[in-house]
């Protein structure tokens, strides 16, 4: 398939997943819509997890706490001095943040770069370790983080969370946002910089001899990773409308995590077919939750059951099927055509473009 | 503060480092072996914990009773979720093995609260726990007593197992070489089975004490420990029993009284111990009994 023609394919298929942006902003009610924009933010949060676990090596469990400060930024800087009065009546806002009050999309910029600076004082000292270690010093970071925001009353309001954020993402800002995180893997995974990462993760002391920074490959991850992380917990606050220090607790990175295995570590389109995959079963399989009728016998009302099918399923596919979906492999256009044209095995189908995949 | 509110808080500190002794124990011996942490560990001290809970409530057993079979089985639980999330992954990436564990603990926690429910249940606290000592203005429930000699009365059945048995010697060399070991012809998987059931009673046992002190249960519970006793045994030096029992104490004793000297921290009291695993894994990653550790190309 010659390069000109991919292009055109890709160029198709953006136009056809715009028009159907569109017609399903229009037409769809506002429950399928928040979980078409929940999938969006999902996409986010997925590649910005899988680049620092899936393509770094790096295995971060943190992301819940760049999420909340993130989504605290954004809300703190687009609530009007109004809203943000009605929320802070037990104790009163700090006098500084009152009347601060910016438009969506710089807020949404400044909640990454908080997310990211907060990222880069915390990659300093923790990316000094290594697997497991890193794993519990970064959760602890974020218990940290939730720890704080609970208690900075005068800026956070506190366990009582902030409520009425303006409701912002909508589904072009949040699906806009997911379609740059993807043109901007894509773009890293192809350059120079995005070999260094995996070099990084395959093999540290080769990386290093090949003339590769290895910690600050580690720290640029992370702290990019942080700035999607901060986008992608500000895009859910403004979804959701309220937020609180519980929302982000390990759950939230075990939800994440479960998307980005389940795609496959190191795959772009893994991520993002997991995202949407997971966030709408998580939406279908909600009736586990609620009271079960299997023709013999009834189940009363279980809440909790829709979670063990999801751990289980995590288990099932790290035990059975480590690769996940995608396992390393990307999306082509000339996967398809080998998947779809069998009969021309014997035919040149299978040498031309191939996967642009990862090594 | 006075000399009687400071021991009566030092009494406290010391029947919450010898349960968070107890759960780090576990986390230590499974470190030391696979190098894995073995996330649901806080789980099955729930799980140990909920056990006696219906030993007592459901079948009716007297609390000592309860207290034998639940330890049994939930040791029991530790081989068997050994076999079922771990072992297929023994050659594994270790990324793959810790996802394993992480996925075995919600799974353990929600199935929790399927089963269990997810409201807390009042726990029934045996009349031997609750008597009220009273010691020149410390007063103290009999449980707060019983904890840290239960604990050395375990810790010293533990060491004389791994140092003066043939069974200890064989986790010694597997925690050493794993691969050396199996030349030696020692049964690794008997090794590891053996270490996740002894590690995970005493695990039951921490929870089981922990639900006498504090007499709630919720699927939850184990969360939190869990976490902070993985911090207490890296703080102590992972793969070292008595650092493990160690940085219990010390962790118990450092929330306790730091909530009892700056109350205006309370609010802060579950960061503390994140706060200290960061200092000491920046300072001495080793831990403060571990022994170096050279990473090897």
């Amino acid at each position: 398939m010659k390069p000109k023609r991919t292009h055109l394919y890709t160029l198709a298929a953006v136009a056809a997943f715009a028009v159907f942006l569109g017609v399903a902003d229009a037409t769809f009610d506002a429950f399928a819509l928040r979980v078409l924009d929940l999938c969006g933010i999902y996409v986010v949060l997925a590649l910005s997890l899988n680049l620092v676990n899936g393509f770094t090596g790096l295995f971060s469990l943190g992301h819940a706490g760049f999420m909340a400060v993130g989504a605290y930024t954004s809300a703190l800087l687009t609530m009007t001095a109004e809203q943000k009065e009605m929320n802070f009546f037990l104790e009163p806002i700090a006098p500084w943040l009152a009347h601060l009050s910016i438009p969506f999309i710089p807020a949404l910029v400044v909640a990454g770069l908080v997310a990211a600076g907060l990222g880069f004082v915390i990659a300093a000292p923790a990316l000094r370790l290594r697997d497991d270690y890193l794993a519990i010093a970064t959760l602890g970071f974020a218990e940290i983080i939730r720890v704080v925001l609970t208690n900075a009353q005068p800026i956070t309001n506190g366990a009582l969370g902030l409520k009425g954020l303006p409701k912002f993402a909508g589904t072009w800002e949040v699906w806009g946002c997911a379609a740059l995180s993807v043109l901007f893997m894509i773009l890293l995974t192809r350059s120079a910089y995005g070999r260094a990462l995996k070099a990084v993760r395959d093999d540290e002391i080769a990386a290093g001899a090949m003339g590769v920074n290895v910690f600050r490959t580690k720290v640029v991850s992370f702290t990019v990773s942080s700035f999607m992380a901060g986008v992608g917990g500000a895009l859910l606050g403004h979804l959701l409308t309220t937020i609180d220090p519980k929302m982000f607790t390990f759950m939230l990175t075990f939800n994440i995590l479960l998307v980005v295995v389940l795609g496959g570590m190191a795959s772009i389109t893994g991520s993002v077919i997991a995202s949407i995959a997971v966030t709408i079963l998580m939406e279908a399989l909600r009736f586990l939750d609620g009271p079960l009728d299997l023709g013999v016998f009834q189940l009363d009302a279980r809440p909790g059951l829709r979670m063990v099918v999801f751990s289980a399923l995590l288990m099932a596919v790290v035990i059975f099927r480590q690769r996940g979906l995608m396992g390393s492999r990307e999306f082509s256009w000339a996967m398809l055509s080998r998947a779809r044209l069998p009969w021309r095995r014997s035919g040149p189908a299978g040498t031309d473009g191939g996967t642009h995949g990862v090594a | 503060m006075t000399l009687a509110l400071f021991l009566q808080h030092l009494a406290n500190a010391l029947s919450l480092g010898s349960l968070y002794a107890l759960i780090a124990i576990g986390y230590t011996m499974v470190y030391g072996i696979l190098r894995l942490i073995n996330f649901a560990h806080g789980d099955v001290f729930m799980l140990g914990a909920y056990l006696a809970f219906y030993a007592v409530a459901t079948f009716l057993l007297p609390w000592w009773a309860a207290f034998l079979l639940a330890i049994l089985v939930t040791a029991l639980f530790g081989v068997v979720l050994e076999r079922v999330a771990y072992r297929p992954l023994r050659d594994s990436p270790r990324i793959s093995v810790m996802i394993s564990a992480i996925g075995a603990s919600f799974l353990i926690e929600n199935v929790g609260i399927v089963v269990f429910g997810g409201r807390p249940k009042g726990v029934l606290v045996p009349d031997v726990m609750n008597v009220k000592l009273g010691l020149g203005g410390v007063s103290v429930m009999s449980v707060s007593v019983v904890i840290p000699v239960l604990t050395f009365v375990v810790l010293a059945i533990l060491l004389w197992v791994v140092h003066r048995t043939k069974t200890g010697m064989a986790m010694r060399a597997v925690s050493t070489d794993l691969d050396a070991a199996r030349l030696q012809a020692i049964d690794v998987n008997r090794i590891i089975s053996f270490t996740f059931g002894a590690g995970s009673l005493l695990a039951a046992v921490g929870g089981i004490m922990w639900s006498y002190k504090y007499p709630q249960l919720n699927p939850l519970m184990g969360t939190m420990p869990g976490l902070k006793c993985f911090i207490a045994a890296v703080i102590g030096g992972i793969g070292s029993i008595q650092g493990a029992v160690l940085g219990g104490f010390l962790l118990g004793g450092i929330e306790l009284l730091t909530v009892a000297f700056l109350p205006t921290l309370t609010g802060y009291r579950d960061a503390f111990a994140f706060v200290l695993l960061i200092v000491v894994l920046l300072v001495k990653p080793s831990g403060l009994l571990g022994g170096r550790h050279v990473e090897k190309v």
